[in-house]
């Protein structure tokens, strides 16, 4: 099992480019909570069951993800700052697959 | 003004097994919670979703979790303030404190315990122009008393089950009940979407999807909003707008409390009883900070039961407490009840 690097932007504008661990079962949300990315408290408020969108984020380059789920696209449906890449970190698996993935989080 | 031994903040599962705890050393406890029903998060967020790590319980809905945590902790007979939140705090000369609602209730306790998870929950408010200025000038977020909507029109917004719910209540009430959903799908339980098709059906609620809500309008009060239906503006008159997003949680009041917080919780105490930097203000369950802190139901549990322990020996300094366990004791309810193990029987075999 390797590390994957991915990009992110965090809510203040600044870039961080970070390792994730593709073998702990680890979502995006997850691995920004682990970096302190996000204040605490301000993300990951639900534990990640794509009920509250608080990890909102923007997926920026065309790295290729699974798609959304009903689940996720409802919860997309009900919150603010929804664009076309919207995406729930909390639903974005830390695979090998996502290597070089860029993304921005989403103002709360 | 409502009196307890421990006033706890906040109606989660820490916050209910707090009074439970507190029961056997025989303190009372109040609840306060900004919810209108018990259960905080597994309540509100997940209440069918099943929690796999509570010790005892191979596999527990979040709603049963909390039915269970009041059938134990009911013979204690906690006193409740729901659909408040806890504004202010004063500490009296003697120690002890009188905590505040934003409705004005009043509480005097010996002790606080801070329970509050995440924080209050407050509704996810949509970003349009001026919506504070209508707030309560047509404007609400929460339906507290469907009275107020009588022959009233309305524009709900919203895609969940209180969108869906409300719109089925108030259709009853309401002069119009108008939907407005940015998708053409809800999500809510099936039951609710068949209900409200048919009253679309029959015309007693307008569907309005996908649309946004772009603007309010009115000089005094909420006369009309505008939105936005496949790009094609409209304008409609109502007399009120709900909408209804969900609820986001805020650490809100208690925050101002003098209380040292960090990244969003409450330092304590924890070598010693969850105890914050204020003398008598615990922090238990998801709320509190600290080394090595886990943001796990079960270590609620442990931290409410070191936190009542505490507030004893701070009402009864010099008073000796000595352990006592259920399985020997059994548990004394205040309301008269007595729960214990049966009495082993002995009898001879002949």
């Amino acid at each position: 099992m390797q590390d994957i690097t991915l990009k992110i932007t965090d809510r203040n504008g600044k870039i961080h480019q970070i390792q994730a661990p593709t073998d702990m079962n680890m979502n995006v949300m997850e691995v920004v909570r682990m970096y302190e990315l996000a204040e605490e408290g301000t993300i990951g408020i639900c534990g990640g069951m794509a009920m509250c969108a608080s990890c909102q984020c923007y997926v920026l380059n065309d790295t290729i993800i699974p798609d959304k789920s009903d689940d996720e696209d409802a919860m997309l449906s009900e919150v603010f700052n929804v664009k076309e890449n919207s995406r729930l970190g909390c639903q974005i698996l830390i695979t090998s697959e996502i290597d070089g993935l860029e993304i921005e989080l989403a103002q709360q | 003004m409502i009196k307890t031994n421990i006033l706890i903040i906040g109606a989660g599962p820490t916050g209910l097994f707090a009074v439970f705890e507190a029961g056997l050393l025989k303190l009372k406890c109040h609840i306060i919670d900004a919810l209108p029903q018990i259960g905080g998060q597994l309540s509100e967020l997940y209440p069918k979703k099943p929690i796999y790590d509570i010790p005892g319980f191979p596999e527990v809905l979040a709603g049963d979790l909390i039915d269970n945590l009041m059938e134990q902790c009911k013979q204690f007979q906690p006193g409740f303030t729901l659909g408040e939140t806890a504004e202010t705090i004063d500490k009296l000369d003697d120690g002890t404190f009188v905590v505040t609602t934003n409705k004005g209730t009043k509480h005097h306790a010996d002790a606080v315990a801070i329970a509050g998870g995440l924080g209050s929950f407050e509704p996810r408010k949509p970003l349009l122009e001026d919506i504070l200025f209508y707030e309560n000038k047509g404007v609400e977020y929460f339906v507290k008393d469907p009275e107020h909507f009588r022959n009233k029109n309305i524009v709900i917004a919203g895609g969940g089950d209180s969108a869906l719910d409300w719109s089925i209540f108030l259709s009853d009430i309401a002069a119009s009940v108008t939907l407005i959903h940015r998708r053409n799908e809800f999500r809510g339980a099936l039951d609710s979407v068949e209900k409200v098709q048919e009253l679309k059906h029959s015309g007693k609620i307008k569907l309005i999807t996908p649309a946004e809500v772009t603007g309010l309008n009115g000089a005094e009060h909420l006369e009309s909003i505008d939105l936005d239906q496949n790009g094609a503006h409209r304008n409609i008159k109502t007399d009120f707008f709900i909408p209804l997003f969900g609820l986001t949680p805020k650490l809100g009041a208690i925050a101002n409390w003098g209380l040292k917080i960090e990244k969003n919780a409450i330092k304590v105490n924890n070598a010693l009883d969850y105890q914050t930097n204020i003398e008598g203000i615990y922090a238990i369950g998801d709320v509190n900070t600290y080394p090595g802190k886990l943001k796990l139901i079960l270590c609620g549990f442990h931290e409410a039961t070191l936190m009542v322990q505490s507030v004893y020996q701070r009402m009864n300094p010099g008073k000796k407490y000595v352990l006592k366990y259920t399985t020997v004791s059994g548990v004394d309810g205040f309301d008269g009840t007595r729960k214990e193990a049966e009495k082993a029987v002995i009898k001879a075999i002949e």
